[in-house]
């Protein structure tokens, strides 16, 4: 395990340019530390953030960029022979890597052809003996780098200290640096999220059709190649589960929310409140179960054949029934809290007056307080559904997995989360349209929902009345 | 004024009709309320319901004879050649035992050995010789030996399993139901409580009464550690920029934005980033708990900022103004004064992330940490970090998936434990907030 040696060292690099700081500093203002521009500890900080900060920036980038280098590489060896249709770079790649790696871990060097474990294919030893030698070449020179980056970094920031050193400012640039780099984060995340599923889209549009993927009709993904990948019917399939759960979410939510802020005394809201919000804690894969083991079988002795209403309508216990109810569960405290923050922040002095002027409490929530809130409460509808489009544990372990148009509710159907799912969690090439389409489907869920969060957010300010 | 004989005592049809929908409408208030602590009520009866016998186990306690001519033939108990012994050289003990027993309890049954031997569990026979091969100096005396039953045994003993339901069953047959109602009599099969649910390892498809989620559980843990050694301080270093130092520009603003709307991003497309950068890119090892809790910090990320900036939104400025009027500088008034102030609200908030990261699972599953059994319990933190390991919640989507329904108890009893963990973290994060809230 070398990189956690290396981090031992730069570790321990940083803890001697403190003590080494400070000490330059102290004998310089003549052992009191009154003479000192800035407070002691800054000296010794300064020399231990310009040593450990450049080094692990060197070691976070070289351990990002070495295993591209090294792949690249290997891949340039692999056989030709072996690259048929079935058996792609990627495949290929995949093994050298599987093989490579635990090879690696055991600290091996040199060749290797013995100890290769058994069931390696034997044409691709050459690619892995260049991965390992690779490999190790770049944990040395690593190291090197790392340590000389870590000295070098450390004697330039200790050769300026002195008594009139400004290192409190030194340090608090310093600082201020990584928290800006902190909060840039955020922007890097969701530049990678684009990104990663961009790169890879565009992959799968060239090996499929753009018109068959937003225009097609049929979706049914074949291994061997050759399949249909429309997002059309797992739209329907997410967008009709996603109805159902607002049809059941909107009005529950909407009502307890009503009633909390306009009826319910402090003791009430007190106690049902967080009762509510409990629904919202509870991690999806329980509604997932809840939609599986539970619902779905209740919803079977009520509909199918047999069943307790004499009807032959539902064939199995995953529906679009089955999921949407019980995301609609999930999402009545997302939308009754939302929905009850927006009641609240319209002003007393409007309810007043519509009481005073004779109508009672209902009418008032209905003419008065509902119109007034209605942006806000259109935004919360719209979060919700961003939140039923993208939910997936519910739909994976409820709405079953056929793809298809159809308005019978009590019918299983799919969805673009389970697509993504189970088209990256099987066993599929990385190379190969079926697996590529995933990355097509994620980028549209994420558009989907971004856009409707986009819209909340932009009719929330576009029609919220200015009170006060 | 149209009809002078109007009381306002007396009410006209108009205003009934108004107060009546007055009373509707509350009631669909009620209503409404109504249907969500009922639904509350209904999921937690049904998750405790199906859940508390995970927790039980039925075990047979057998007296078996450990023969040294089958066990050691050498008699030198030398562990290499004691590990020649498979299991199926323990299969003659078992049933030998599970003889005697029966026997001992004077029940008339017409079962062959075979047949009642398979009341036991698929890895009595591992568990048996693992045993064996930590406890040589027992070989030649005869040991009592809990072993566990056969999942259908345990199915019957909880109610899951009915004479009707076997019809089909290839696994058993009434007679040897009939064998377990007398044994269960005679004491030998009993039902208690399980640890090794609690604490031990998944097992296959075969063995549903050996799995347990003690594993996973510290795959969870160790995701959690990542989740909070890298979430909480870039979290708080954001937040404090955002808040204390940034200017208002339009760079700024598109942060906001964006950390805005990252806490509103599906969460299973967190798990493609996941796919697409640790591990297709970078060739971070799979199924290893290090990925998970580097896609779960990206998601929770956005929940820390939003909390911690309002916990330092809360600070007021005098206490900044005081610091600075001191001589501090901008940063030494922020890290000295006002980010203690602001701590118990950070770590609530903190304590609220991890509790979501803990329950996510559809990212989980686009890393691989699915679909394989975690069996071997991490050995140390390095290994922790980058074996492959499973995470609570994706193994109670792994025992959801599986065929057998015994699998779903274990689901269930699954849920019990990790709600129990989110009850606890989110309790202690009300308890943090009401012990150390200040009111400025």
């Amino acid at each position: 395990m070398p990189v956690l040696w290396l981090f031992l060292v730069v570790l321990a690099l940083t803890g001697s340019g403190f003590f080494i700081g400070r000490q330059r500093a102290l004998a310089s203002a003549k052992g009191d530390s009154r003479n000192l521009h800035s407070r002691l500890p800054y000296y010794g900080t300064h020399a231990a953030i310009s040593v450990i900060v450049p080094s692990l920036l060197v070691m976070a980038i070289w351990l990002f960029v070495q295993p591209l280098v090294v792949s690249s590489a290997a891949e340039a060896v692999l056989p030709q022979a072996l690259l048929t249709a079935d058996a792609s770079a990627g495949l290929l790649m995949a093994e050298v890597h599987r093989v490579g790696a635990e090879l690696v871990d055991q600290g091996v060097t040199g060749p290797l052809a013995a100890l290769v474990p058994a069931g390696t294919t034997a044409e691709l030893i050459p690619a892995i003996e260049l991965y390992v030698a690779n490999t190790h070449t770049g944990h040395l020179w690593m190291s090197i780098a790392v340590i000389l980056v870590a000295l070098v970094m450390g004697g330039l920031a200790l050769r300026p200290i002195n008594a009139e050193f400004r290192a409190r400012n030194t340090v608090e640039r310093t600082i201020m640096a990584l928290l800006i780099a902190a909060a840039s984060l955020a922007i890097l995340t969701t530049v990678g999220i684009v990104l990663s599923m961009l790169f890879e889209t565009i992959n799968f549009f060239g090996l499929h059709s753009w018109t068959d993927f937003f225009f097609g009709t049929t979706w049914a993904p074949n291994f061997r190649g050759d399949s249909d990948l429309s997002i059309l019917p797992l739209l329907w399939g997410t967008l009709y589960i996603s109805l159902i759960a607002l049809i059941v979410a909107v009005p529950t939510g909407l009502f307890a929310a009503v009633y909390l802020s306009e009826y319910a005394g402090p003791k009430t809201r007190a106690f049902a409140k967080p009762l509510l919000e409990i629904l919202a804690g509870i991690p999806t894969i329980v509604y997932g179960l809840f939609a599986l083991l539970t619902v779905g079988p209740m919803l079977t002795t009520l509909f199918s054949a047999g069943g307790l209403l004499g009807v032959d309508w539902m064939k199995g216990a995953t529906s679009v029934l089955t999921a949407g109810v019980v995301m609609g569960i999930m999402l009545i405290p997302f939308v009754s809290s939302l929905s009850d923050d927006i009641i609240n922040a319209v002003p007393q002095s409007m309810r007043d007056g519509s009481l005073g002027l004779g109508a009672t409490h209902s009418e008032t929530i209905r003419q008065v307080v509902i119109p007034a809130a209605l942006p806000g409460i259109v935004g919360a509808i719209l979060l919700a559904a961003s939140r039923a489009i993208g939910e997936t544990m519910i739909v994976v372990m409820g709405a079953g997995a056929l793809a298809k148009f159809s308005l019978n509710p009590l019918e299983s159907m799919t969805t673009i989360t389970t697509r993504i799912v189970s088209q990256l969690t099987g066993d599929g090439d990385f190379s190969s349209p079926e697996t590529l389409v995933a990355f097509a489907l994620g980028l549209s869920l994420f558009v989907l929902t971004l856009g409707l969060n986009v819209l909340a957010l932009f009719i929330v300010r576009k029609y919220r009345e200015q009170y006060e | 004024m149209t009809d002078a004989t109007t009381s306002l005592l007396t009410q006209d049809a108009r205003t009934k009709k108004r107060n009546a929908a007055e009373a509707r409408f509350k009631l669909y208030g009620i209503a409404a309320i109504g249907i969500g602590v009922a639904m509350l009520i209904l999921l937690l009866v049904t998750i405790l319901g199906n859940g508390v016998g995970a927790f039980q186990q039925t075990f047979v306690t057998l007296h078996v004879e450990l023969q040294e001519k089958k066990l050691d033939k050498k008699g030198n108990r030398d562990p290499e050649d004691l590990k020649k012994v498979t299991t199926f050289g323990y299969d003659p003990l078992m049933k030998a035992a599970f003889d005697k027993a029966v026997k001992e309890a004077n029940v008339e049954t017409k079962l062959k050995p075979k047949d009642q031997a398979a009341l036991l569990s698929k890895s009595a026979a591992a568990d048996l010789r693992n045993y064996v091969l930590a406890n040589p100096e027992h070989i030649g005396k005869t040991i009592e030996f809990t072993f566990l039953a056969n999942s259908r045994v345990d199915g019957y003993l909880k109610g899951r399993v009915t004479r009707e339901s076997i019809a089909n069953d290839k696994n058993i047959n009434a007679a040897q139901l009939d064998l377990v109602d007398q044994l269960v009599k005679a004491g030998v099969i009993e039902k208690r409580f399980n640890p090794a649910f609690i604490l031990g390892a998944d097992a296959s498809d075969q063995r549903p009464e050996a799995a347990g989620i003690g594993v996973s559980m510290a795959g969870s843990f160790f995701m959690m550690l990542v989740v909070l050694v890298l979430a909480l301080p870039i979290g708080v270093a954001a937040s404090i920029y955002l808040e204390e130092f940034a200017p208002k520009n339009w760079i700024t603003d598109i942060i906001e934005v964006n950390i805005s709307n990252l806490a509103a991003v599906p969460s299973i497309v967190f798990g493609i980033l996941g796919l697409a950068v640790f591990i297709n890119t970078m060739h971070l090892p799979q199924s290893a708990p290090l990925v998970g809790g580097l896609v779960l910090t990206l998601m929770t990320l956005p929940t820390i900022i939003i909390s911690t900036r309002a916990a330092l939104k809360s600070v007021p400025p005098s206490i900044r103004d005081a610091a600075l009027g001191l001589g501090a500088s901008r940063m030494q008034a922020v890290f000295h004064h006002v980010l203690p102030l602001a701590a118990p609200g950070i770590l609530t908030g903190t304590i609220i992330g991890l509790a979501q990261a803990l329950g996510e699972t559809a990212p989980l599953l686009l890393i691989g940490m699915i679909g394989f059994i975690a069996s071997n319990a991490p050995g140390g933190v390095a290994e922790g970090l980058l074996s492959p390991n499973s995470a609570m919640p994706a193994q109670i989507y792994e025992w959801a998936k599986r065929a057998d329904p015994a699998f779903y108890e274990r689901a269930w009893g699954g849920i019990i434990i990790l709600l129990v963990f989110l009850v606890t973290m989110n309790t202690i994060a009300v308890i943090l907030r009401r012990r150390f809230e200040r009111r400025w």
